[in-house]
């Protein structure tokens, strides 16, 4: 497999002086094309600053980002990030919201493109429909396909379902793989649902707290689609709430 | 029906100050001071002489042409003062010492540079109405969500495509309210304004109903019309919230 990210011993802190705080002390991470990596860490360890950084949002202080083998110093169009609280315009219609990312395209039916997308996320009949008319999920619809249209070889994706009820979540989780099954995309997904990580990923890293750094990665090696219920899956749970400092057998012991 | 039980105590407190207006005159024996039926017969004269007309259609005038000039210059103003911290960094204290100037105290300098014609309240309503504009306008900037921004940045689209769809439909709604606000003062400024040596105008009505003839009927006719416009001015700025695009804004 090509690699598509390099994350080259980044590192960042913010603020100087007294005041200054590291957030990520050398993380080095390969990504390779078509594959899906999902984060996790306990709650502030800086997964957001090391999303941020690799998405081309912020220059880490010493390191690099390469991407197809060139640094990244900004962000562009062949890695769009969707984040927790979403950026869906709420000015726009849905429409004109997937259309967004196509000005400037020489793309001839921008609408028509914008309303197969809409389809395939389940948003047929919304086109013309303003953010603040539709529900939670749908305006993570929305947000996902304002993303794909632009045909990103990367999505990021920063806590993506996590203001979401626990169905809308789960029936989030699968409408993501089924496109991911038809148009192939790199992913980085950031959780803090391990089971999350679990269910969609090739490969689950998981970072210490803060400053973090990289403290343990698991190849996600079962078939798809996986069941979340299934033995294999919840010991792998176990193991990565083990290293998260969470190990015990009871639910609650979830990280945050 | 619920709409006549809200409105029910406001309407009973105006014909209470009416009665007791009018209980007073009556008392009193005041031969200066009219009471509401005089105001009422005042009206109709102004009406049937056709004199209301014109001295509406000249303080709207004023009004219009001086709010849309001040529209036409704080809007981009604003938006060049948001997006720009430099330029924020060196117009925002002149306008912070220029703001708190009551539009009133402009009247000489007014008289001075423009004569006593039509510029004159026109510049005053300019003055007054342009400063709450640019500030609503900068705030409007400035309060845009970083992740809106972040996005416009992700999808690569051009400084136009960045103006056009995201600043500026982010901004409008408190360009609107910036209106709504220039445009109250706005109001208020032109009765001031044209109490000086015009001839026409709601302004004038008032100060030469008094000045020729002590006429305060029609003094208080010429106010509470001034009232009623101001609301009906204020109820079309409102309208504008409803628009299509900023909904979002007021929709939670």
């Amino acid at each position: 497999m090509r690699t598509k990210i390099e994350v080259r011993n980044v590192w960042k802190s913010f603020g100087s002086g007294k005041d200054r705080l590291p957030v990520v002390e050398g993380v080095s991470l390969n990504v390779g094309d078509g594959e899906f990596v999902a984060i996790v860490g306990p709650s502030g360890c800086g997964k957001t600053t090391l999303m941020n950084m690799i998405a081309g949002f912020i220059r880490p202080d010493q390191g690099s980002i390469m991407i197809d083998g060139i640094e990244r110093t900004k962000p562009d169009s062949k890695g769009i990030l969707i984040s927790q609280l979403g950026s869906v315009f709420p000015w726009l219609t849905v429409q004109k919201n997937l259309m967004f990312g196509l000005n400037g395209h020489a793309q001839p039916d921008k609408a028509g493109l914008a309303d197969h997308y809409a389809a395939i996320v389940g948003l047929k009949g919304f086109e013309n429909s303003y953010p603040h008319e539709l529900s939670g999920g749908m305006l993570k619809r929305a947000e996902l396909a304002r993303a794909l249209v632009v045909k990103p070889e990367i999505l990021y994706m920063d806590e993506p379902f996590s203001a979401l009820d626990a169905l809308m979540s789960l029936r989030m989780r699968g409408e993501l793989l089924r496109i991911l099954s038809e148009e192939r995309h790199t992913v980085l997904l950031i959780t803090h649902d391990v089971e999350e990580a679990i269910h969609m990923a090739d490969r689950v890293v998981v970072l210490s707290p803060r400053p973090t750094k990289i403290q343990a990665t698991f190849e996600v090696k079962l078939p798809r689609p996986r069941d979340v219920t299934s033995h294999a899956v919840q010991e792998l749970r176990l193991a990565v709430l083990r290293e998260l400092g969470a190990g015990d057998r009871s639910p609650a012991a979830e990280v945050a | 029906m619920n709409r006549i039980k809200e409105a029910l105590p406001s309407v009973a407190v105006i014909s209470m100050l009416i009665a007791v207006w009018w209980a007073v005159v009556a008392l009193s024996g005041s031969v200066i001071f009219p009471t509401p039926w005089g105001v009422v017969a005042g009206t109709i004269e102004l009406v049937q002489d056709g004199t209301l007309w014109q001295h509406i259609g000249a303080s709207l005038l004023r009004v219009g042409t001086g709010f849309a000039l001040a529209v036409a210059f704080a809007v981009p103003l604003g938006l060049w003062m948001g997006w720009v911290r430099g330029a924020f960094a060196t117009l925002n204290p002149l306008f912070q010492i220029l703001r708190p100037i009551s539009p009133i105290a402009w009247i000489p300098i007014a008289i001075l540079w423009f004569g006593v014609g039509d510029a004159s309240p026109i510049y005053l309503i300019f003055i007054s109405s342009v400063f709450p504009m640019v500030v609503q306008t900068t705030e409007g900037v400035h309060t845009i969500e970083g992740r809106y921004l972040r996005a416009a940045e992700n999808f690569g689209v051009s400084r136009y495509t960045l103006f056009s769809q995201v600043v500026i439909p982010a901004v409008l709604p408190q360009v609107i309210v910036g209106m709504r606000i220039g445009l109250g003062v706005a109001w208020l400024v032109v009765v001031a304004a044209e109490m000086i040596a015009l001839r026409s105008g709601l302004g004038y009505l008032i100060i030469d109903s008094r000045n020729a003839g002590n006429r305060y009927d029609l003094v208080i006719a010429g106010m509470i019309i001034i009232g009623l416009i101001g609301l009906l001015l204020d109820g079309m700025m409102r309208l504008l919230e409803g628009l299509k695009w900023v909904r979002w804004r007021y929709a939670h």
